[in-house]
């Protein structure tokens, strides 16, 4: 097994990508009606990619240093000229983490979602090529490249389903995602320019060497590239368009954009100290400030927006809010213990809130608060034109002779348990991780700085306190809206849940619990993983060093 | 000369683009959008500094610098980001009739204003 992986290693940091686009470019193959095909197919190739990203994360985890890093030349070019893939210990764990949300999201919309429009399939697995793209690209044009990929992909899931809710969300959703696009390729113009390169390892060499007068432009580009990622994050004030998105969003569809707005998160963390690394000089802690206190006040926005909303679906949107900004603060303050547990964090609230979002469908459906999800049959608006083509799709007949499990006697009982457990996660409450992962971050933000880090000496007091408190308000704000659905005289019979439903929440949960049961190790590579992004100096040189391989005909030359 | 016409272009272009965005009909959004993707084109291919006569082919006898030599790179990206912003716009475009036959309207929120 190990020299398997030894083997396979600079080749399989690709596979991530190649996968999910074989499998959607197969999937389209299919006529429509075909649905029972491309589903497996799509849980196949989900299953096969987590299980890639899980090889990944042991390679970079059996390795030290430099070793650890995998890098991989798609175009056989000299580094700063052609394409990297990068596969480090922060990559791979988002790549795990993108696995996971994946399969539980397909598994999920296997019971009724996926026959609800056209192409699911194949755009969730286009989806999936573009967030692993991101992860392990290493240069600053594919990172925009793999964004657009998937942003394209996420569009169209948002429409999944269709109905006037879904089309309004969307066309602003849109909207908004262009305008952030649009000030990428200025960020990227910009650094290009300066710098002469977009490797991010060749880039992050060059910083340090800027002649001091082009060091303003250098400084817009970076904020500019940065308001993009932070607009991805959900930073406040540029998240406004998260709630309304994401709770229009068919349930598989929300659960599976929680990995999207920790792309934002993750392009920050990974080129924010790359740029201004320590030999950057005067470039040292330029937007620290901005990105703890933009952390911050997404913080205190999120507990504030969560206290306030009603619908669980908006509770759920807004928890992804907290973490973003939980994250943005974390890595704003810096530190590789802080960082470590930031990452950990992230691995438990990422399940939470995949979780929470798949459950918030079963308990509204439970509770009818909500008739049943706009299925095509069902639908009294009018349909966009291009739905009506796949109008022979037998709703009901299709798949529930193989999807369909029996009902669950307990299932009110299941949904109040998971309901809980996610919100035990969410609020950061012992026995579930999202506690230890607290501990652990303000543990590390009561540390003394290690440098002259005066200025955010008053900002790790306010992390603390809003940790707190945040903690306090979402346990508020859940367990008011458990008690309205949970805790009301019910009239409704039980509802009937499905195996296929209910499993991927069970074990996003159980996943939870694994985080907490073997938090040691996890914890251990969440902060060699912090090492990694931010004391850059062995990402660099493994990048640098790649040597493109000789081919059949280079001998002679 | 050259650098001032291009920097008021990208700048009217942007600004149009800008206040276009902000308008409350999908139509006006979406052109909006397209005059900033064509500021962000012009911006893109404008960091490769402009020059006339440089074109990146390789001539024996001088040496291949950016003092004789136009960057090619900035051209290749513009060509992509070009492919990308047309694709998304179409895709927005369709997602606009889509409102429009919904909701009757082609109001940004989907409902007219109050008179």
């Amino acid at each position: 097994m190990r020299d398997v992986l030894d083997a396979a290693m600079p080749q399989l940091v690709a596979v991530p990508i190649l996968l999910p686009l074989a499998a959607a470019a197969f999937m389209l193959l299919f006529d429509e009606s075909r649905r029972q095909w491309k589903a497996i197919v799509n849980v196949a190739a989900t299953i096969a990619g987590l299980l890639v990203a899980v090889a990944l994360l042991t390679w970079t985890n059996r390795h030290e240093g430099i070793a650890a890093i995998g890098v991989h030349l798609p175009g056989n070019w000299h580094v700063p000229f052609g394409i990297v893939l990068v596969a480090d210990r922060l990559a791979a764990l988002m790549l795990v983490l993108t696995g996971i949300v994946g399969l539980a999201s397909v598994l999920f919309s296997l019971a009724r979602w996926h026959r609800s429009g056209v192409h699911y399939h194949t755009l969730f697995q286009i989806q999936l090529m573009g967030v692993n793209g991101a992860f392990l690209t290493g240069d600053l044009f594919n990172l925009f490249v793999f964004f657009e990929v998937m942003l394209a992909a996420s569009y169209g899931l948002l429409l999944h389903g269709s109905g006037s809710v879904r089309v309004r969300a969307g066309l602003k959703y849109i909207a908004f995602n262009l305008l952030a696009s649009s000030l990428f390729l200025v960020g990227v113009a910009l650094l290009y320019g300066i710098t002469g390169t977009l490797n991010f390892a060749d880039m992050a060499q060059k910083v340090p060497h800027v002649p001091t007068a082009d060091r303003g432009l250098l400084h817009a580009g970076a904020a500019i590239l940065a308001i993009a990622f932070l607009a991805k994050a959900a930073t406040w004030p540029l998240n406004f368009w998260l709630a309304p998105a994401y709770s229009a969003a068919a349930a598989p569809v929300a659960a599976a954009f929680v990995i999207l707005s920790k792309v934002g998160t993750y392009a920050v963390l990974r080129l924010w100290p790359l740029l201004v690394s320590a030999e950057a000089g005067t470039a040292l802690q330029f937007g620290a400030d901005a990105l703890v206190y933009g952390g911050l006040a997404t913080l205190a926005f999120g507990m504030v927006a969560m206290l306030a909303s009603q619908q669980l679906r908006r509770l759920a949107a807004y928890s992804l809010v907290i973490s973003s900004g939980t994250l943005l603060a974390a890595i704003g303050i810096g530190g590789a213990n802080l960082i470590g547990g930031a990452l950990y964090y992230l691995m438990g609230s990422t399940l939470a809130s995949c979780a929470l979002f798949l459950l918030v469908e079963l308990i509204e459906r439970a509770r009818e608060m909500e008739p049943l999800p706009p299925l095509r049959a069902d639908e009294t608006d009018h349909l966009p034109f291009y739905l009506e083509q796949s109008e022979n799709v037998d709703d009901e007949a299709v798949d529930d002779r193989s999807l369909i499990g029996r009902a669950i006697p307990a299932a009110t009982a299941f949904l109040g348990l998971a309901f809980a457990a996610c919100a035990l996660m969410i609020a950061g409450f012992p026995p579930l991780s999202g506690f230890l992962a607290k501990f652990a971050m303000l543990t590390a933000a009561l540390e003394p700085a290690p440098g002259a880090g005066d200025s955010i000496g008053a900002a790790r007091w306010a992390l603390l306190g809003l940790l707190l408190v945040s903690g306090l308000l979402v346990t508020i704000a859940l367990s008011r809206a458990g008690v309205r659905h949970f805790w009301l005289p019910q009239s409704s019979p039980p509802p009937r849940l499905r195996v296929i439903e209910c499993a991927p929440i069970a074990a996003l949960i159980v996943g939870c619990a694994v985080l907490t049961v073997r938090a040691e190790p996890m914890l251990r590579y969440a902060r060699g993983a912090a090492e990694g992004v931010i004391a850059p100096a062995d990402y660099i040189t493994a990048v640098l060093a790649a040597a493109p391989k000789p081919g059949p005909n280079s001998a002679g030359r | 000369m050259m650098e001032v016409v291009i920097a008021v272009a990208i700048g009217v272009l942007g600004g149009s683009g800008v206040w276009l965005v902000l308008r409350p009909r999908t139509f006006q959004v979406i052109m909006g959008l397209a005059l900033l993707a064509y500021a962000v084109n012009l911006f893109i291919f404008s960091m490769g500094s402009l020059s006339i006569g440089k074109e990146p082919i390789i001539k024996p006898g001088v040496p291949p610098d950016l003092l004789n030599y136009t960057d090619p790179m900035p051209q290749a990206l513009v060509l992509t980001a070009i492919v990308i912003s047309f694709a998304t716009t179409a895709l927005f475009l369709v997602v606009l009739l889509a409102s429009r036959g919904l909701t009757d309207s082609d109001h940004v929120d989907g409902r007219e204003e109050e008179p």
